[in-house]
């Protein structure tokens, strides 16, 4: 497959990728309207919100940097996306996947957030930099669980590289095969782990909109607020895709690809529908609890 | 009545001076009554109206005893989530400021405030009867008494106090108006800011804010 070939299929990928993360994030709405007794909003009312947001206009300058932030946050997203194959044998649904790419990937999580940190700052409100300090906080926190749950699977499949990851869970065959069943301690700390990235209950407290208003984003709207949300969703699914391909043995189908990656999402969902706000410190304390130690033992477990 | 040629009766009358069209038609073959077809620009506009109508982002901003109304709006009574219609914390990122029941002069320079940082297109929702005479209020020493004085108001919800129903029937209403492109209170503020600053400057002594807030 040539490269022109292969950027135009990659890009593809990442234009379904942002309208399936914002159909998702309409299922969301949609389930936590319906777990509250509410109608809730139609699930393409994302789409209707991103094209109110693009139709803005803006007058707010805050400095190259405060423009440059959702920028960051966007290619964080999209970034991650094309370094991960979400179906293995099929070139043009592999994006740019190499060797190395799972080091790149784990880069690339803290990158939009870095990003949106340096932005957010420049927008000059007082609320920015407290919504910035609990979510790098935090972020470091369980980045601690996930990065142990890596090493293990690196260190027992030998590899660097997402595909190979991928192609071992399939070797080993059938749905027992997945390294969530294989690692179950290294599936563990990253599914806990994958709570605090999604941010949604109880480690909402980033956005928390009843102290801080929504955080760091405050001062955006517009283009920008329009450029965010696709980021975000972008990023939601790359995450969900990582997911899939390193824990539940990749996708061998598109149908099956999308049912994966939505349960994988819709987890972090129902837990969020349950649970109250945790304080920083308190998800703080509960990253570096038992997530962390089912990290360490997974890491630890393959010696003896 | 229509103008439409009959045309089971005979061809009708041709006006004069009328060219015959090149294909051997006349004009009478265009005579029925057709709507102008949208120009490019109406029909981006509509586009635009219909997102701007399905997405309104509600400043989470009380003034008045009216915001104890707001707050059922999100609960599964009532649920305003189903229109649409969603509380947003920052003025950066709103569309609708609801003015909810009386203004004390005191909020009043902060409303301005919230309603000049918010983004272009934007309305004002008037609720309660404060917002229109000065309601129960109406000789106080503290409060505005005409909201239109000094904001652009697109709707008015009467009563005191409105029940939520009421406030829902405003929002469709705005709904309406916005699809319909006849809400130029935004326009209306910067074309009359000098009116409206003057106004403003009258009941609020202590004035210290810019010239308007970006």
């Amino acid at each position: 497959m040539s490269l022109a070939i292969k950027i135009a299929w990659s890009l593809l990928n990442v234009l379904v990728a942002i309208a399936y993360g914002l159909v998702t994030y309409g299922v969301v709405r949609k389930t936590m309207a319906r777990i509250q007794g509410r109608i809730g909003p139609p699930i393409y009312q994302p789409f209707i919100d991103l094209g109110k947001v693009i139709f803005l206009r803006t007058a707010t300058s805050h400095g190259v940097m405060f423009f440059l932030g959702p920028i960051f946050r966007f290619v964080g997203g999209v970034g991650l996306f094309l370094v991960l194959p979400v179906i293995v044998g099929v070139p043009a649904l592999e994006n740019f996947s190499f060797n190395g790419d799972l080091l790149l990937a784990m880069y690339f999580m803290f990158f939009g957030s870095l990003g949106m940190a340096l932005g957010a700052a420049e927008g000059g409100h007082p609320h920015s930099p407290i919504g910035i300090g609990r979510g790098l906080s935090q972020m470091t926190s369980f980045e601690l669980p996930f990065g142990l749950a890596v090493v293990a699977l690196i260190s027992v499949g030998g590899s660097f590289s997402v595909t190979e990851i991928v192609q071992r869970q399939q070797e080993l065959g059938g749905v027992l095969g997945w390294n969530l069943f294989q690692q179950p301690f290294a599936a563990a700390a990253a599914f806990l782990a994958l709570l605090g990235m999604n941010m949604y209950p109880p480690f909402n407290i980033v956005g928390a909109p009843q102290e801080i208003p929504v955080g760091p984003p405050t001062e955006y709207n517009a283009v920008f607020q329009s450029l965010m949300m696709s980021g975000r969703s972008i990023f939601a699914i790359a995450k969900t895709v990582m997911f899939m391909d390193l824990f539940l043995g990749g996708a061998t189908s598109i149908p099956e690809a999308f049912l994966k990656t939505f349960c994988i999402y819709m987890w972090t969902v129902f837990v969020g529908a349950v649970f109250p706000r945790f304080r920083t410190e308190q998800s703080i304390r509960f990253f570096l609890g038992w997530p962390t130690l089912a990290g360490v033992v997974a890491v630890l477990l393959p010696l003896f | 009545m229509s103008n439409k040629p009959d045309l089971l009766h005979g061809v009708p009358e041709i006006p004069a001076g009328s060219v015959p069209h090149a294909n051997g038609c006349d004009q009478s073959c265009f005579l029925g009554e057709r709507p102008d077809p949208l120009s490019y620009k109406e029909a981006i506009q509509t586009v635009k109206n219909w997102f701007r109508a399905n997405s309104l982002w509600v400043i989470a901003y009380g003034t008045g005893c009216g915001s104890i109304e707001l707050r059922p709006l999100g609960t599964a009574r009532f649920d305003m989530e189903r229109f649409g219609i969603a509380m947003r914390p920052t003025p950066r990122q709103s569309n609708v400021l609801i003015i909810s029941g009386y203004l004390s002069i005191k909020s009043l320079k902060r409303v301005i405030r919230v309603y000049e940082q918010m983004p272009s297109p934007k309305w004002v929702v008037g609720l309660g009867s404060c917002t229109i005479n000065g309601g129960m209020y109406w000789d106080s020493y503290a409060t505005m008494k005409v909201l239109d004085l000094y904001l652009p108001v697109d709707v008015y919800i009467a009563g005191c106090m409105p029940r939520p129903e009421a406030l829902i029937g405003g929002f469709k209403e705005l709904m309406r108006m916005i699809k319909n492109g006849e809400t130029k209170g935004y326009i209306d503020y910067i074309e009359r800011l000098d009116w409206y600053r003057e106004n403003q400057k009258q009941i609020i002594k202590d004035w210290d804010l810019p010239d308007y807030s970006w």
